[in-house]
């Protein structure tokens, strides 16, 4: 049993148990990420960039800071920008970093139909691996926050990793590393919503943002990556940060209750069709068990 | 093709022309890969499936492609047999005597026509489940280009296809039970064409009837 196997805590579309499912005792880690104190500098798109050797594309200019619209399969980590007008006419310019939100109750890995392809390590780290990806993008569909991207020229799905290279050993995400501001912690789950938490009472407390609070949405059963928003009442105000969050119905009523009903059905379709045979046989052993009629012929060949 | 044409020496009829039986095994074999797939991608059980077929790559870039093949193969039976497969009083009558025929007790059954009700039920089945299939296997095969605010597209057509491919798969395997094992002659009739003049009589009687009660006598 390598130490790699006991880390894995969920596997995509799995026949039989999990090996490291409840075997380790391991923090679950999280990012969490002050949208009150981003500047918008851009350095933690880079540094993933650099760290995980993506190539770059092109950007699009659409006459404000936005490079491009959505996160890319080689672009993992984009700041999204928004001018939000607030109740009272003034202007706040919200800057949100968005990447995989590395979901206790990962919508992708439910979706994923190929064994392996999507795993969630015992620290939380949802990760995909592209070598048992087979291209289907039934992960795309399962993600409620638009964030595995498909590569048309290798057929497979990409996506934040948290640095699950760098935090497997001892290091923090390489976003993390390059913020300027401090915008960015990295921690256990426990200490960055202690952190967060004590950050939205400082803001509803001090400076005068009473709406103040902590985006850990419940709807995907807590996330590894949480927010603190200047107004949590509002959460789409930040790039369509989803306000409830949750896998689509379809996604999840497809991999359980359609399934087992499913496979019931083909099982005992067959049995059905076996024991018809069994009790009432073939409606006739043609020809020998027909009257046999005077045959009519038409014209001779 | 005129009735007389149909009737063959040696007592048999021809039920099935060439073109009728190339179009049922195009849908067939194409049909029959893509249950296979399908069922690998359906159940980490079945993946095995798929890893036989060349691996899930490959099943997975071929499924649509073979899906379009299906899809023809409908739409030309569709072409082919629509006129043939109206439901009428008599298909309503037969299909409430179910229970007889169920009982292999096919001499208390109303007579049927070229088609009974069981086999309109399963080419309309076919016909409406394979559309959907069609629709919402397009969604699937290219789900990187339905946008972010179209996403209901998606969420549709993962659960459509599912439970249109469950319900064609009850359908396959009435059908594979019928023609195979149950009633015999019918899968001869499906490759070579022809059927005793007995089974015409017995199964489909109306339509024995039509092509053989005009047929000059010989003899």
């Amino acid at each position: 049993m390598s130490q790699e196997a006991l880390r894995i805590q969920k596997i995509s579309a799995h026949a039989g148990s999990i090996p490291g499912e409840g075997m380790q005792r391991e923090f679950q880690v999280c990012k969490l990420i002050d949208t009150t104190t981003c500047i918008g500098c851009k350095a933690c798109e880079v540094a993933c960039m650099e760290w995980n050797d993506l190539p770059f594309g092109q950007t699009v200019f659409d006459n404000t800071y936005q490079t491009m619209p959505e996160t890319r399969w080689n672009y993992w980590n984009l700041i999204l920008f928004n001018e939000h007008e607030t109740e009272d006419g003034t202007l706040m310019w919200l800057m949100r970093k968005n990447q995989c939100m590395h979901c206790a109750d990962p919508g992708c890995l439910d979706a994923c139909p190929s064994d392996g392809a999507i795993v969630q390590y015992t620290n939380g780290i949802v990760d995909f691996q592209q070598e048992h990806c087979i291209g289907c993008g039934y992960c795309i569909t399962g993600c409620p926050f638009n964030i595995p991207k498909f590569n048309p020229e290798t057929k497979r799905v990409y996506k934040c990793t948290l640095c699950a290279d760098r935090v497997g050993e001892g290091l923090e995400p390489a976003c993390i590393k390059s913020c300027p501001t401090g915008c960015l912690h990295f921690g256990s789950k426990d200490d960055m919503t202690y952190l967060a938490e004590t950050r939205a009472k400082q803001l509803r407390d001090h400076y005068n943002f009473s709406k103040a609070g902590v985006y850990d949405p419940p709807g995907v059963g807590g996330t590894g990556v949480i927010y603190v928003l200047h107004d949590a009442s509002n959460p789409e105000a930040y790039g369509g940060l989803p306000e409830n969050p949750h896998v689509p119905w379809t996604v999840r009523a497809w991999k359980g209750p359609i399934k087992w009903l499913g496979n019931v059905a083909m099982i005992g379709g067959l049995i059905g069709l076996f024991v018809h045979y069994l009790r009432f046989g073939p409606k006739s052993r043609e020809p020998e068990d027909f009257e046999p009629l005077e045959p009519k012929e038409g014209r001779q060949p | 093709m005129s009735a007389r044409e149909q009737v063959l020496p040696h007592g048999r009829i021809l039920r099935y022309q060439f073109h009728e039986r190339v179009t049922h095994w195009v849908a067939g074999f194409s049909y029959l890969y893509l249950l296979v797939t399908g069922l690998g991608i359906y159940s980490p059980w079945l993946q095995w499936l798929l890893v036989a077929l060349g691996g899930g790559q490959i099943s997975r870039t071929l499924h649509p492609w073979i899906g379009l093949v299906f899809v023809a193969g409908v739409v030309y039976m569709y072409v082919l047999w629509a006129s043939q497969m109206r439901i009428t009083d008599s298909d309503r009558a037969w299909w409430n005597s179910l229970q007889y025929y169920i009982r292999n007790e096919d001499e208390k059954m109303p007579p049927a026509g070229r088609y009974n009700a069981g086999q309109k039920l399963l080419f309309w089945g076919f016909f409406v489940f394979g559309l959907l299939l069609f629709l919402s296997g397009l969604v699937l095969w290219l789900p990187e280009y339905i946008p972010w605010s179209l996403r209901f597209l998606r969420y549709t057509a993962i659960i459509v296809h599912v439970g249109s491919a469950l319900i064609t798969i009850g359908l396959f395997m009435l059908h594979v039970y019928m023609g195979v094992f149950a009633e015999r002659g019918a899968f001869g009739s499906v490759i070579r064409g022809d059927v005793s003049q007995e089974f015409a009589r017995r199964y489909h009687p109306g339509w024995y009837e039509e092509v053989v009660g005009s047929a000059p006598r010989r003899k």
